[in-house]
């Protein structure tokens, strides 16, 4: 087994990296495939949390880089999926205690045991950033249709291609299709000319996604809403299938189909 | 309900064209690490050097940052003074 390391990050906080990470790793494990994520916020670990194994973590990322356990004991086991596993962050640690060739050691060896690793990145272009990007394959920048989101996603981009670790792919994460029919938020393809970088998920907002965080039950893990079906199509890209990205808006109401003819025509 | 016949012929802009093209500007910059003042520094002392070897109108110079992806490429629109004399 040969893994790719896939680093998820965004420059700017609250963006929905953790929720990203967890639910691709999630709907990567239901495809079958052997995943382990890695929490990256070392001092602020929440990706236990969202995944709903806060109460099974003994050792964590900064006990195998230094040497307290083996590998194998701090992969907490996700008793809900064959084979998904979790690498916790230290809490009661800083960043400054694991540097970026740290990550490269733990993510090599990782790639012998699993088919992907998601390492999720910490908010920031500090040192948990760079530990985050030093090992990754591939790098996917989740963003908000939204002007400080894009601003900080346009940042992130460059620096992964100032470190050959690009070109970046984004998830645009959030997307409210009502905002964006009446022209209050920038809309998919506004993101993409400003950005100039190559999509991979498009993310509407959905409440379930707060309901199913509150649960610590991933909402990839139910198939069925408009967010987990986005995060799954996400997993389904990076295994290399072809997924249309589908309009967010397509059971529009006649007015809406109607505004946004007229909208269109108005420019 | 007039927001919404608004928004149907679309008389109100959504803000949405606003946050583009504030972006736009914003992005700009930070990529060049170039601030709209130093630019403006740029361009003086670029027009200063020029005029040394021939006429041109300050007022005319136009600079502008391109984009080609994700690629800059600064521009310098220069038109040059017709000098009457040696034309003649």
């Amino acid at each position: 087994m040969s893994a790719t390391v896939i680093t998820i990050t965004s420059g700017k906080g609250g963006v929905g990296k953790t929720t990203t990470s967890a639910n691709i790793a999630v709907a990567l494990a239901l495809m079958g495939k052997k995943v382990a994520c890695i929490d990256g916020d070392i001092g602020l670990r929440n990706l236990d949390v969202v995944l709903g194994l806060e109460n099974r973590i003994v050792y964590d990322l900064v006990d195998v880089v230094e040497g307290r356990c083996r590998l194998r004991q701090a992969m907490i086991r996700d008793k809900r999926l064959p084979e998904l596993y979790l690498i916790p962050a230290a809490q009661t640690r800083d960043k400054n205690a694991i540097s970026p060739s740290d990550m490269v050691r733990l993510c090599d060896d990782l790639r012998q045991e699993v088919d992907w690793v998601i390492l999720d990145s910490p908010a920031g272009i500090e040192r948990g950033f760079r530990n985050s990007i030093a090992p990754a394959d591939d790098v996917l920048v989740v963003t908000n249709p939204e002007v400080s989101a894009v601003r900080d996603a346009d940042r992130v981009i460059g620096l992964i291609e100032a470190e050959e670790k690009g070109p970046a792919r984004l998830i645009i994460n959030r997307v409210n299709p009502n905002l964006t029919r009446r022209g209050d938020m920038l809309s998919t393809e506004d993101v993409l000319e400003l950005l100039a970088v190559e999509l991979i998920g498009i993310v509407p907002e959905d409440e379930n996604v707060v309901i199913s965080t509150n649960r610590g039950q991933p909402i990839a893990l139910n198939g069925k809403t408009k967010a987990g079906t986005a995060f799954t199509n996400i997993a389904k890209r990076l295994e290399g299938i072809q997924v249309p990205f589908t309009e967010l808006d397509e059971k529009d109401s006649f007015l809406g189909k109607l505004s946004k003819v007229f909208r269109a025509g108005g420019k | 309900m007039s927001g919404w016949l608004d928004r149907l012929f679309n008389l109100k802009p959504g803000s949405a064209d606003l946050a583009k093209d504030r972006l736009k500007f914003v992005l700009v910059h930070d990529r060049v690490a170039l601030s709209p003042a130093s630019m403006e520094t740029l361009k003086n002392e670029i027009v200063q050097v020029i005029s040394h070897y021939v006429e041109i109108d300050p007022e005319q110079v136009r600079f502008t940052i391109a984009q080609e992806g994700r690629e800059q490429r600064l521009m310098a629109d220069i038109p040059i003074r017709a000098s009457g004399k040696r034309r003649k």
